[in-house]
């Protein structure tokens, strides 16, 4: 019996009878991060971090188990630990550990610190189950202080036109590090409705971010010029921008790296700002985890295991219903989380 | 480079035509002489001659990466572009440089005649010393195919406000065939006399699809009708004793159709016809498939001149004389035309298309029907009034094409797009029923809205079967009408036929996948007695 193992419900450990990241309603769910492609509703048990939780019962209105960083659970006799992902608040790999046989699952992640998510710490282990959403060597991300340079220079040239600047950001996870990693000082933050429940959920767990004021209906088009509005992809280009008066718009992405891509969206401008590893980080992240035996998911699965094979590595592909940083999974993430905060919640 | 680089961004992050203007307007009076025109030279689709193969720059791209070839090219196809690719693909630039656009595109010339190891020196020190946008630019330069979203008509504009010169002057300034080499920026854009230049075509005047009804264009009386014929669009100039044979590519192309040779005599000097390059046998038009052979060759066998012999179908006459004379109305250059080349055409390469007779718009809707019986797309509709505009202006020509042919065909193999589709399944393969076995029979990329394209592509990630690299057959569900301009037996394609500009014209939920069309009702719709190519 393998330590985990692939089911049509998710990632299984028979010998803990858990799943991690399951999709399909299971008894108990170990829950790596909120985003609604791995916390999903219905499981009669979930187990996530301390810093993960309050968002998933936010959006999901279930009872969530918590651990610290770093904390073993056994379940019959099977270790169970979290470890820093550096993909959002919270987010976590999972360590899996019976009899000296060691597997970590990834979840979502990235190497680079970005002062706002704990950040990522390598876990040894023998098998690794590892994302690739962005698995292919095109993809390189710049340090995150030069793609916020870009965007403050963008946000300042808006300001001297008299616009405002639209930046569309998943509301949970990038609209935070948006809000993080940009100049304060250049002018007011503004946000949508979806993002400010997310950031009134995060501060009320005590995470510091930058004062915003939510948009609500009826506010007047006056005070726009010169602001950041931070909104999920959905909102661009829809009417609710209109109530904005003249604006830029931008979105912030890994995909962004594609000029293709970038073009196809629309938006005035595309940063590059993944929370996913790039090339670079999906390497040293598969090397450090001192793993022989490597399960891709995700991504450029095919290309990347074969890359692994050339490198010495036992590569195979799992098919998951992970959908990594799709672009157009924005729409219903973002979904859920207006559902959520709009009074979905109530029984 | 960098001023280069700081235009192209500026360009490229704003799909705002007056921003575009504005940026190129502004780089045309700050850049200097020689990096204005090849800038120039560049968005008109001029390159310098390539002096490296861009399967050495794809090795050398991936060997500066640390990555085996397989995997350049796994990527490659996913950004969609090579100069991309490579781009993003090589570890950050060492150093900088101040090298001008004029500048790099002289190292790229002087790399002619020099061996591989010295170009390979070479092009790894550029790719050392640009970032990332720059290098992007510098392999474009070798690898040609700028897509800036900038047309002639916009860089011209933006000249125009730039140096105070008339637009059509300048657009006429601009064509031909220099290259920076042969001219510098002044004598090509400033001087009032440029250097006698016998072979510049006229820009070419273009048709809008008909957006109304019919009727709605007002008098029958005004109008002149013609059918439109599906080849290659073409200028023939005769000037100084010399032919010149233009393609709408802005492509000298007189090499290529040695039957036009004969018009030097047969037609006076200082004569401009505006038609079509059409591949004619008995009475009708080859297929489309018959053109495709000659346009990509360019030396032409006596084989292939005798398989997919052309004609040229005349249907305007810019210049007589060695006079300008676009200004006239249509129906004047028209009778012109009709003088010159005879109520008889000469010597059966040189034709009239000739005018569709009719009184009223009902007559012209009878004769659309029978547009595909004559080989023909449909009817061009001329208002005789008209003076000969350049580019695609509304008003007063409009294209009326027969709607398309269709057919209900099931996807079975998707494969994920390029550049802008990088991250959804937008190349799909259609087939047909042959008896109890699915045909595939084409390839359809457009046509879809961006939310049906994700629906399908997260189907599809769910309804793989097997991937053969980065294609994937799917479960035999989805039904789609697949809509095309022409249809042709082909004996390069597996199904035996070849469509005409296949695309996907809606998403046929209502129907199950046993009610898709079959070959035979496919092989009906193949016009009679044509050829197979
Ligand atoms: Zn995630
Ligand atoms: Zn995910």
């Amino acid at each position: 019996m393998a330590l985990l193992e692939f089911t049509d419900k998710g990632i299984h450990c028979p010998q803990a009878g858990v799943y991690l990241d399951p999709w399909k309603p299971v008894d108990r769910a170990l829950i790596t991060h909120g985003h609604s492609d791995h916390a999903r509703p219905g499981h009669a048990h979930y187990l996530a971090t301390n810093a993960a939780a309050p968002v998933i019962r936010h959006r999901l209105d279930v009872d969530v188990e918590t651990v610290e960083f770093g904390e073993k659970r056994t379940i019959n006799g099977v270790e169970f630990s979290f470890h820093p992902a550096g993909h959002i608040i919270g987010s976590a790999q999972i360590r899996v550990s019976y009899r000296g046989e060691v597997w970590v699952f990834t979840g979502d992640y990235k190497c680079e610190p970005d002062g706002l998510t704990e950040t990522f710490e390598p876990v040894r282990c023998h098998t690794l189950i590892t994302e690739c959403t962005f698995g292919l060597p095109v993809f390189n991300w710049q340090p995150q202080s030069e793609v916020f340079g870009e965007i403050n220079a963008w946000w300042r040239a808006n300001a001297a036109e008299g616009k405002a600047s639209v930046i569309g950001a998943y509301s949970l996870g990038k609209a935070q590090r948006v809000l993080a990693g940009v100049d304060e000082s250049i002018g007011p933050i503004f946000t949508h409705g979806a993002v400010e429940a997310t950031n009134a959920v995060l501060r009320e767990q005590g995470i510091g971010l930058p004062n915003t004021t939510h948009i609500v209906p009826g506010i007047s088009r006056e005070i726009f010029p010169g602001s950041l509005v931070i909104a999920p992809p959905s909102a661009l280009g829809s009417a609710w921008m209109r109530r904005l008066g003249p604006s830029s718009t931008a979105v912030a992405s890994g995909w962004m790296a594609l000029r293709g891509v970038r073009r196809r969206r629309a938006a005035d401008r595309g940063f590059v700002l993944s929370d996913h590893v790039d090339w670079q980080q999906l390497n040293d992240a598969v090397r450090e985890s001192g793993a022989e035996r490597v399960f891709v998911t995700h991504g450029y699965t095919s290309v990347f295991r074969r890359w692994l094979e050339t490198q010495g590595y036992d590569a195979r592909i799992v098919q998951t219903d992970f959908e990594g940083e799709n672009l157009d999974a924005d729409a219903r993430e973002e979904l859920v989380s207006e559902t959520a905060s709009t009074g979905g919640n109530s029984p | 480079m960098k001023r280069f680089a700081r235009l192209f961004a500026e360009l490229d992050q704003t799909t705002k035509t007056n921003a575009k203007v504005a940026a190129l307007a502004q780089y045309f009076r700050e850049a200097d002489d020689s990096d204005k025109l090849w800038t120039i030279a560049l968005l008109s689709h001029k390159r310098p001659r390539r002096t490296v193969t861009t399967t050495l720059l794809r090795e050398w791209a991936a060997e500066a990466a640390g990555i085996p070839d397989w995997l350049f090219e796994e990527a490659y196809p996913i950004v969609g572009d090579l100069a991309e690719t490579i781009a993003l693909i090589l570890p950050p630039a060492n150093w900088a440089s101040d090298k001008t656009l004029s500048d790099w595109i002289e190292i790229v010339k002087a790399l002619q005649g020099v061996d591989d190891q010295e170009k390979k020196r070479h092009i790894l020190a550029a790719w050392q010393t640009l970032d990332r946008t720059e290098r992007f630019l510098f392999n474009k330069i070798i690898t040609g195919g700028f897509r800036i979203g900038v047309s002639q008509k916009l860089m011209t504009r933006a000249l125009a406000q730039a140096t105070g010169i008339d637009e059509p002057l300048l657009a006429h300034r601009l064509m031909g065939d220099w290259t920076p080499d042969t001219i510098n920026f002044d004598d090509l854009v400033l001087a009032d006399n440029p250097g006698e230049n016998l072979s510049r075509p006229y820009p070419f005047y273009l048709a809008h699809p008909l957006e109304s009804e019919i009727e709605d264009l007002g008098q029958p009386d005004d109008w002149s009708a013609e059918h439109k014929w599906d080849g290659i669009r073409g200028q023939i100039i005769i000037r100084g004793g010399e032919l010149y044979v233009w393609s709408r590519g802005e492509e000298l192309v007189t090499d290529r159709f040695p039957e036009f040779t004969a018009f030097k005599d047969l037609l006076p000097d200082g004569t401009v016809l505006d038609g079509e390059i059409l591949p004619w046998r008995d009475d009708r038009p080859l297929g489309f498939q018959t053109l495709q052979t000659r346009i990509n060759r360019k030396t032409v066998s006596k084989k292939l001149l005798s398989e997919a012999p052309v004609v040229f179908k005349a249907y305007d006459l810019l210049e007589t004389g060695g006079d300008d004379i676009r200004a006239k109305p249509f129906a004047s250059r028209r009778r012109a035309l009709e003088t010159l080349i005879g109520e008889n055409d000469i010597g059966g390469t040189l034709r009239l298309s000739p005018l569709v007779e009719f009184d009223a718009w009902d007559d012209l809707i009878s004769e659309r029907e029978k547009s595909r019986d004559v080989g023909s797309e449909g009817l061009m509709l001329k208002r005789k009034e008209s003076p000969y505009l350049a580019g695609r202006k509304k008003g007063d020509w409009w294209k009326w094409k027969v709607n398309p042919l269709t057919v209900d065909a099931v996807m079975i193999y998707a494969q994920s797009g390029h550049g802008r589709r990088a991250n959804l399944f937008t190349d799909l393969t259609f087939a047909v029923w042959n008896g109890n076995e699915l045909v595939p029979f084409t390839k359809a990329y457009s046509g879809l809205t961006d939310t049906e394209f994700n629906e399908l592509t997260r189907w599809v990630r769910k309804n793989t079967l097997e991937r053969f690299g980065p294609v994937r057959s799917v479960k035999a569900e989805h039904v789609f009408e697949i809509a095309f301009e022409g249809i042709q037996k082909s004996r390069r394609h597996k199904s035996g036929i070849a469509l005409r500009f296949p695309r996907i014209h809606r998403w046929r939920r209502d129907k199950p996948v046993n009610e898709a069309n079959s070959l035979a009702d496919l092989e009906a719709l193949l016009p009679e007695g044509e050829p197979t190519s």
